[in-house]
């Protein structure tokens, strides 16, 4: 077990190392110069040259990127050349807008993923479970960006009930949860039609056990069966699918917050990108990328602890 | 079995309707999907323009017919180049075994790491926004999904007894794998290919939303819906229409793959039965 | 410390106590955010628009129609050849931080900008300047290499602005200036708020006690912002598409005026097929003005004719020069062979341009010349189309105030265009001190322009305000970036 720990967590490090040189080589191809960006079309040569040699952008590339890997030691993330403050600074400032997101909307894929797919498992072959499954195949092909326009387009354009994209900030909690709403609703709507499928077929699963049988047979109540037999147990491979789907669910606000706006991380990647604002763009990606990385990693250790023998499959 | 199940009816329904109306528009469109007259924008759907006119006056019906070929070109090379070259490494890796297997597995761990949409952006902007780039990145997503699923169905099938006869009889790991291992994986692998077609078509319409897909005048849904997201108060209609085709033609590669995975799973099979 | 601190303290409790309602805050939506706090120190335009003139002052300042006003210089002389300017300086002006204005911070702002390894954005304003003198607290004297009659304009601009050499260093984050407004708060990607100086000279003049900058890139969320009420005013509404309900809303003034962005089809005159004039003048006869406004202004643009504002005062209508007329247009393509060739269309990442760039698309493509559209990041045309000159066709607006000389670039620059005869004639402009006269010579670079159909020249970017109704204060068009907010009214 502590091997396989170790295996996986060095893995994972050299994983984010070489993400890391993929970013910040193939930001060091993008043609677009951050000085010249930053500057615009009416600043001189000199400016640019200028600000290049202050930005350090003057010194050889391997050079910046050695600077940047024993900064990362020190917890330094780096300049952002755009905004002129550290990195950590800017991933701070908007770390609470995309983590709120996330959690709301985990927290709402969670709550109608594992509660359709246990009403849809209860009432197998009727109506009810047809028209979660119609659900859950809605909401696993609808674009998520799609979905977050009809929201808008309906909440917030006919029934005027919520603001159609920005973020006002956690100084006015109201306001702030209310811009939340819909951004959340359209992360967990495809991710919990997913969680409803898996749940659905777990829980089926289970209730075909021979135990099941049994207990169902000793006159235990349809409920009561439920609850205590098939729950606990067609919970294990739903609690992994809600760990894989954290990485979904973060990674999902990058889409998510650009069609509504929100000054998060997911917004600041695409502008980093645009403004060739290099070390922005490297933290984030690796932030999104440890989200990820880190989930699946817990998922499989989840897995050994409740199944060693699974150790050296995932090996 | 009662006939064919609903889901894999309704989706090869709607991806032989998205099929027909791509090869259709290569022929004929109501109208010049690109023709150009602002005086007409805005029209409410009429006999001359069923869906309606766009803002600057296109004929809607043209405009979405014509993008169903953009969509299913990038769809099909992009889960074809990355199905092809997938599937090799996942075959690769599960016949030699060993640090190549790893090696392959590891670098797939990596492609899953990367926020695909992150990847996606990057690749098209560094090679600059177009078609065949559009294509490239998808290709790129779809490499380690396919070398994974390959790579694991392919491992079962190296565990079965006529492939362990196969190698007493001195038939080397490519024999095998060509001989043996690949048919009988085919299947899987086009249930796979399918529900990627879904995958690919839902990217190619994010990438196009972000403006990183097919230029203009060739029409594309995600363009269009991004394109009419600020007209949402004068003209919702035009972030409907092209939405709703985005949606229909994954729920039907989606529903067709999924039936298609019904099929050939016994164990799936046998669910229903117990159930 | 301690003292100065609770004072303020009390001072911000009891204007609360006085003024529960706030009703002299105004929240002011703006598309673009900053990138730092200091106009010195990077050219993004969103700094001037919001600090300029407001948080800074500079020696001068312009009027709505772009007429150079004193600021923290209350009168100056020129001397005979033009070459010596001598600034009187106000009394009394301080800033934010309680340190005294005087002739040295202004020797010390100029001599930082243009020093060796600045990054003063502009170097217009300060490769004419020689040398910077304070003979004394209150007067400064500037002498430059040759007469420029733009240079009084040129001061007044957030680029010139006068900072501190105490906080200078500083101001990207915590801006100090001597401005009527000073910095509050700034939260990325939401908000900047100022606050009203109390200590500036003509502080009893300034209406507003707080101004609350709000960034809502998106413009459907701007238009339901506005109609909620949660923003007061957006004097630059950025999208033409959306400003029809609030002219029909009686709680809204919409008010449509320039700015100085002249939105052009710029081509690359060094490369065939553009550096023959018959091809050019195809261009412009093949682009139809109305439709393109009408498609991707929604109607709410001026024509141009030539590189010059309409607003401005010396703005002469060349529109007709080469009228709209698509067979004339075949006619000069096929007769220079380049019909049925294609070119490229880079268009960066903005509404105006890649709207217009379909209709361009459409407008050439019948006229006989294929055009290919390249939507490209901005970071990617800055490099590559305005740094490198290589593209074919773009569209883009140059929002600075007097740029016709960058036709006076030479070839090097992205136009790829040389005339030793604009040069001359701008040269002439330059250094011309009588303002009629100026004008005269600007009409007839203006002429030349258009008649050699240098670009295919577009329309006016406009700037769309809209107000609660009440508002007052805002200028309609825009000579400068900036909007100065001491003649701001709620009511």
């Amino acid at each position: 077990m502590r091997l396989f720990l170790l295996r996986r967590s060095l893995g994972l490090v050299a994983n984010l190392f070489v993400i890391s040189v993929i970013v910040f080589v193939t930001m060091n191809v993008l043609p677009g110069d951050p000085a010249a960006t930053v500057l615009g079309i009416d600043a001189s040569e000199e400016a640019i040259e200028a600000l290049r040699v202050e930005l350090g952008l003057d010194r050889p590339a391997w050079q910046r990127y050695g600077d940047w890997v024993t900064g990362l030691f020190r917890g330094d993330f780096g300049q952002s050349y755009f905004f002129r403050v550290p990195v950590a600074e800017l991933i701070v400032e908007r770390l609470p807008l995309t983590l709120s997101l996330a959690v709301l909307g985990m927290a709402l894929t969670v709550l109608a993923g594992i509660l359709l797919g246990v009403v849809a498992a209860a009432r197998h072959g009727r109506s009810g479970d047809w028209l979660i499954m119609l659900f859950s195949q809605i909401g696993i092909a609808i674009p998520a960006f799609w979905l977050s326009i009809l929201l808008v387009l309906i909440f917030a354009v006919w029934l005027r009930w919520l603001p159609p994209g920005g973020f006002p900030g956690w100084d006015e909690p109201r306001l702030a949860l209310q811009s939340l709403i819909l951004p959340a609703t359209a992360l967990a709507l495809v991710q919990s039609a997913v969680l409803a499928r898996v749940t659905r077929s777990s829980a089926l699963e289970v209730m075909g056990q021979d135990y099941i049988r049994t207990a169902r047979a000793k006159g235990l109540s349809h409920g009561r069966v439920l609850r205590a037999h098939v729950l606990p147990n067609a919970l294990i491979p739903v609690i992994t699918i809600v760990g894989l789907q954290v990485g979904s669910v973060v990674t999902g606000t990058i889409v998510i917050e650009n069609v509504f706006y929100l000054p998060g991380l997911g917004r600041l990647i695409f502008q980093s990108i645009a403004n060739r604002d290099l070390f922005v763009v490297q933290g984030l990606v690796l932030f999104f990328a440890t989200v990820v990385v880190t989930a699946n990693f817990l998922v499989d250790v989840a897995y050994v602890i409740i199944d060693p023998r699974l150790e050296d499959r995932l090996e | 079995m009662r006939g064919l199940p609903i889901g894999l009816a309704l989706g090869a329904l709607l991806v032989g309707l998205l099929g027909v109306t791509g090869l259709l528009s290569l022929v004929w469109t109501p109208h010049d999907p690109a023709a150009i007259d602002v005086a007409l924008r805005f029209r409410d759907p009429s006999a001359d323009h069923p869906l309606g006119t766009d803002q600057l006056g296109r004929d809607m019906l043209s405009r979405l017919m014509a993008a169903s070929v953009n969509t299913l070109v990038v769809a099909f090379l992009a889960v074809a180049a990355g199905g092809l070259i997938g599937v090799a490494l996942g075959l690769m890796a599960s016949a030699l075994g060993g640090w190549a297997e790893a090696l392959v597995m590891r670098a797939c761990d990596l492609g899953f790491a990367f926020p695909a949409i992150l990847l996606a952006v990057m690749l098209s902007t560094a090679f600059g926004p177009s078609l065949g780039n559009t294509i490239l990145a998808i290709a790129f997503i779809n490499v380690p999904v396919f070398a994974r699923v390959t790579r694991g169905a392919a491992n079962q099938i190296w565990a079965r007894d006529f492939v362990t006869a196969a190698r007493a009889l001195g038939l080397s790991g490519a024999e095998i794998t060509w001989r043996h291992i690949l048919p009988n994986i085919a299947p899987l692998l086009i249930v796979q290919a399918t529900i990627e077609f879904a995958v690919a078509i839902l990217a190619e319409a994010a990438l196009s939303y972000l403006g990183l897909g097919a230029q203009p005048p060739t029409p594309s849904w995600g363009r269009m819906l991004s394109e009419a997201q600020t007209l949402m108060f004068l003209a919702p209609d035009l972030a409907i229409l092209p939405g709703l085709c985005i949606f229909l033609a994954v729920l039907g590669f989606g529903l067709l793959g999924d039936g298609l995975r019904d099929l050939t799973d016994p164990r799936l099979v046998r669910a229903r039965v117990n159930a | 410390m301690h003292s100065t601190r609770l004072t303020a303290l009390a001072a911000a409790l009891s204007a609360a106590l006085v003024h529960p309602t706030l009703a002299e805050t105004i929240r002011i939506g703006m598309q673009q955010e900053p990138t730092v706090l200091d106009p010195t120190a990077d050219a993004t335009a969103a700094i001037d628009v919001m600090l300029a003139q407001n948080v800074y002052e500079s020696l001068t300042t312009v009027g709505e129609s772009g007429e150079v006003l004193p600021q923290l210089a209350e009168s100056w002389t020129i001397s005979e050849d033009g070459l010596v300017y001598t600034f009187s300086l106000v009394e009394g002006a301080s800033f934010h931080d309680g340190t005294t204005f005087d002739a040295e911070d202004v020797v010390f702002s100029f001599d930082r900008a243009r020093a060796e390894g600045s990054v003063n954005p502009s170097a217009g304003i300060w490769t004419s300047i020689e040398s910077v003198a304070a003979p004394d607290p209150q007067t400064v004297e500037v002498r430059l290499t040759g007469p420029d009659a733009f240079f009084l304009f040129n001061l007044a601009q957030g680029d010139a602005s006068i900072v501190a050499p105490e906080s200078a260093e500083t101001n990207v984050t915590a801006p100090i200036g001597t401005g009527p407004f000073k910095y509050e708060d700034w939260t990325r990607g939401d908000r900047l708020v100022l606050t009203a100086f109390d200590g500036h000279r003509n502080a009893e003049t300034v209406a507003l006690e707080r101004v609350e900058f709000r960034f809502v890139a998106d413009p459907a969320a701007a238009t339901a912002a506005l109609l909620a009420e949660e923003i007061d005013a957006f004097p630059s509404f950025p999208a033409p598409e959306l400003v029809d309900q609030f002219d029909l809303d009686p709680r809204f003034d919409v008010v449509l005026g320039s700015s100085e962005g002249e939105v052009i089809l710029a081509l690359n005159n060094s490369r065939a097929p553009f550096d023959t004039l018959e091809v050019r003048q195809g261009i412009a006869h093949a682009i139809d003005r109305d439709e393109i406004i009408a498609g991707a202004m929604y109607g709410r643009a001026k024509p141009i004719g030539s590189f010059y504002p309409p607003h401005g005062p010396a703005h002469i209508d060349l529109t007709g020069t080469y009228p709209h007329d698509a067979a004339r247009a075949t006619e000069l393509f096929e007769a220079a062979d380049v019909s049925g060739t294609e070119v490229t269309l880079r268009l960066p990442p903005f509404p105006y341009a890649t709207r217009s760039g379909e209709i361009i698309q459409a407008q050439l493509g019948a006229a006989g010349l294929n055009v290919a559209i390249e939507s490209v990041e901005w970071g990617f045309w800055i490099d590559e189309v305005f740094r490198n000159g290589n593209y074919d066709m773009t569209v883009i607006a140059h929002t600075s105030p007097n740029d016709l000389g960058n036709f006076a670039r030479g070839e090097d620059y992205y136009y790829g265009f040389q005339s030793d005869a604009f040069d001359a004639l701008w040269e002439e402009i330059r250094t011309e001190a009588d303002p009629e006269v100026r004008n005269a010579l600007l009409q007839d670079a203006q002429r030349y322009l258009a008649e050699k159909a240098v670009h295919g020249f577009l329309f006016q970017l406009p700037r769309l305000g809209v107000y609660k109704a009440g508002i007052t204060g805002f200028w309609a068009n825009s000579p400068v970036l900036y909007q100065p907010l001491t003649d701001v009214r709620m009511n």
